[in-house]
């Protein structure tokens, strides 16, 4: 069992719900909740695979799944910020819906054979900092790299540019923002739109870099639940976000890898102090203990997140699930 | 206030959701169950999986097909996706109620549902995939002896893993139950006939199909040392990622699934002919139900790279001819239903405890290859041991 490799490869998992996490939060910035996220990232999954296998280009795929998820969030904008209906209700059933479009454009993907991947690579220099450099630097996928990126530019477009200054303003106060001279409507549908781009290149990174091919709807296999959880634990920030996604990532393989070893061994020099059996090793059950944790902090997450005071206090947006209705009373 | 009910319904329904994902694929409640034709054979099939997940759900739908074409006057239909429990015995009912003649359930957990659900409807036939149990009047267990072509695999991969210099082969199994140490075990005494140092990594990863995790799995093998893994999962997940690293990959259930270079074979299903004889004794009125357990020779069986019109895969072409020769002969002799799962589980065989399971001259019962010794099902042996060679443990 190697630490570094388990933290790689936790970084690479990570890079979907890294993604599918920072735009939801970009949505839920704008006071839009999008519980739609996994099926948005279906379809992102399956366009990209789709496009990659007909024209040869895995690019041409991930810009397809992000015009494609994007599109599809629209719907959702529509019924939620025009229409004002319950965010709830018409995430979830995108949700369905997603999965549904996918599933039917999808069929016989899973025959189509393989496909070019997105490339990976080490990135010289920085692949020698010791530690750092093989979890981070080593035969890492472009979209890993990518995500890297991403991270410092969400963090600083929402907290240190004018229109992010604007994001939060819809999000936090739409009524005042309104009398700025703020359109409240268009960011929302924009944000929206932003969130449904990155669940499709979330999607995208499954299919075509992290986890390739297409098997239906267990293609994302709950990663789109786990990202909307994610964003309360990140209380809305980009780098708390980052932080979550590669943990869980990383997560994931301990729960592999640690069944490999019989002994725990703690040691420092010549001097143990640790020496025990390996419980993961004598007993697989012990695995779906450790299986279960990302899903109970989820739901403990949630559970936090729906209590008012606490959700002040973790700096949730105040507007946040409420459709803004021009001349109403604020919030 | 609002937000408040807002963000309590929001907990709930992500909640209820997850569970529901956790334990299987998502949706409940929105399963639309197909109806009969009338004056038809009418089959109904349940998959846990979609119908074209490129693995152990495809094979059987794929089988589901063959049947509609070769059966006469017959109608097809089929619902996937169907978590295991509760939730597919109301699958099983709805499909009742509409009056299919046969309904097949193929998952391990659909069980105890099926029994429930058989005797509520005497008149209509249930065959489940993989499970332990019959009623013997309309509720049937079937498998096939897949641990032959696992062994035949196994062989492959030993000689693999020795040629390659790396002498460690790995598996990925999903549940702790008989039929995935059964499988585990006839890779491992394959593996030692060919070569006799080499040892198996286990990882359970408690799914039986997650694309996600069985690339991690696979990973985790590869990066603990493995040349050459098996699945016992759904997708090929482990010869892509045996691409990426280098090594070699074993895929399962499907034939369509071995299809990188570095698919060094894949072990497969081919249910079509085997559903076809029981649609239509079923349809006869002739079936009788109990512990439906084929061979190969029945053509239920196949092993990539060794069926007819098929050609050695690039890992094999460079392995030992005595060895791929005496895998032909052996699969010759299976096809011809010579060489059972009860050869391939005959003394003498050692645990990986130093203990000897079977003695010289014994050979496993049926109730062995299925059962663990808490079942209650009288088996002698039982399926409660790790073969020799395997480095893993199993709970008390």
């Amino acid at each position: 069992m190697d630490f570094i490799i388990i933290l790689q490869a936790g970084v690479a998992t990570g890079t979907i719900l890294l993604f599918a996490t920072i735009g939801e939060l970009f949505a839920e910035r704008s006071g839009v909740l999008n519980l739609g996220v996994e099926g948005m990232m279906l379809i992102g999954a399956m366009f990209a695979f789709k496009i990659a296998i007909a024209t040869g280009n895995p690019w041409l795929g991930v810009l397809v799944a992000i015009l494609a998820a994007g599109l599809i969030s629209q719907i959702h904008a529509f019924i939620t910020i025009t229409l004002q209906a319950d965010q709830v209700v018409s995430g979830l059933s995108l949700t369905f819906l997603g999965a549904g479009i996918s599933v039917v454009l999808g069929e016989g993907l899973s025959k189509a054979g393989t496909v070019s991947l997105l490339p990976q690579f080490s990135i010289p220099l920085l692949t020698k900092i010791p530690l750092i450099g093989p979890v981070f630097f080593t035969e890492q996928s472009i979209m890993v790299y990518i995500g890297y990126l991403f991270i410092p530019l969400a963090w600083f477009y929402i907290n240190r540019t004018r229109p992010g200054m604007h994001l939060r303003a819809v999000g936090e106060f739409p009524a005042a923002a309104d009398a700025l001279g703020i359109n409240v409507y268009r960011l929302r549908y924009f944000y929206v739109f932003v969130g449904g781009a990155l669940a499709g290149l979330a999607g995208a990174t499954i299919s075509l870099a992290i986890s390739p091919g297409w098997f239906s709807e267990l293609t994302t296999a709950g990663m789109g639940w786990i990202a909307v959880g994610l964003v309360i634990f990140a209380q809305w920030n980009p780098i708390r976000a980052a932080f979550g996604a590669y943990a869980f990532g990383a997560l994931r393989r301990l729960i592999l890898d640690i069944q490999g070893p019989t002994v725990f061994i703690g040691a420092i020099g010549n001097f143990t102090f640790l020496e025990m059996r390996n419980p993961f090793y004598y007993n697989p059950y012990w695995g779906f203990f450790l299986q279960m944790l990302p899903y109970a902090f989820t739901i403990i997450v949630l559970v936090i997140g729906s209590r008012e005071a606490m959700r002040k206090r973790l700096g949730a947006p105040a507007a946040l699930g409420n459709p803004y209705i021009r001349g109403e009373r604020g919030l | 206030m609002r937000t408040k009910i807002l963000w309590q319904t929001v907990a709930v329904l992500l909640i209820a959701t997850m569970v529901l994902s956790a334990c299987g694929p998502e949706k409940v409640g929105n399963f639309e169950i197909p109806a009969v034709v009338k004056g038809k054979f009418n089959v109904a099939m349940v998959l846990i999986g979609p119908h074209d997940d490129g693995g152990w759900s495809q094979a059987h739908y794929e089988g589901l097909e063959y049947v509609a074409q070769n059966v006469e006057e017959t109608h097809v239909a089929y619902i996937e996706n169907v978590p295991e429990g509760a939730d597919s015995e109301q699958i099983f009912r709805a499909l009742s109620r509409k009056g299919f003649d046969l309904i097949l359930g193929t998952s391990y957990g659909y069980m105890d549902p099926m029994e429930t659900v058989a005797n509520e409807f005497p008149d209509i036939m249930y065959i489940h995939l993989t499970g332990i149990k019959s009623n013997g009047k309309n509720f049937g267990n079937l498998m096939g002896a897949m641990e032959n072509m696992k062994y035949l695999a196994g062989m492959i991969a030993g000689a693999r893993a020795k040629l390659d210099g790396n002498p460690k082969l790995g598996y990925m199994a999903t549940f702790p139950i008989p039929e995935e140490i059964r499988l585990g075990n006839a890779i491992a005494l394959g593996m030692r006939k060919t070569c006799p140092e080499c040892t198996m990594d286990v990882r359970w990863i408690n799914t039986w199909h997650d694309p996600i995790i069985e690339k991690d799995a696979a990973a985790s093998l590869f990066d603990a040392g493995a040349q050459v893994v098996f699945t016992g999962a759904d997708t090929p997940a482990v010869a892509d990622v045996a691409q990426e690293k280098g090594k070699w990959g074993v895929t399962y259930d499907w034939y369509g699934s071995c299809r990188v270079e570095r698919c060094l074979t894949a072990p497969y299903w081919n249910w079509g002919p085997v559903y076809a004889k029981i649609a239509e004794a079923v349809k006869a009125g002739t079936y009788t139900p109990g512990w439906d357990y084929f061979d190969a020779d029945t053509g239920a069986l196949g092993l990539y790279g060794f069926m007819e019109g098929q050609e050695l895969t690039t890992g094999m072409k460079d392995l030992p001819p005595e060895v791929i020769q005496e895998v032909r002969d052996l699969m010759a002799k299976t096809l011809k239903g010579e060489w059972t799962r009860f050869d391939v589980f005959s003394g003498p065989i050692n645990d990986n405890q130093g203990n000897v399971v079977v003695p010289e001259g014994e050979k496993l019962a049926q109730v062995d290859l299925d059962a663990f010794p808490e079942f209650g099902l009288g088996c002698t042996y039982c399926m409660k041991w790790w073969a020799e060679g395997i480095t893993a443990e199993l709970p008390e």
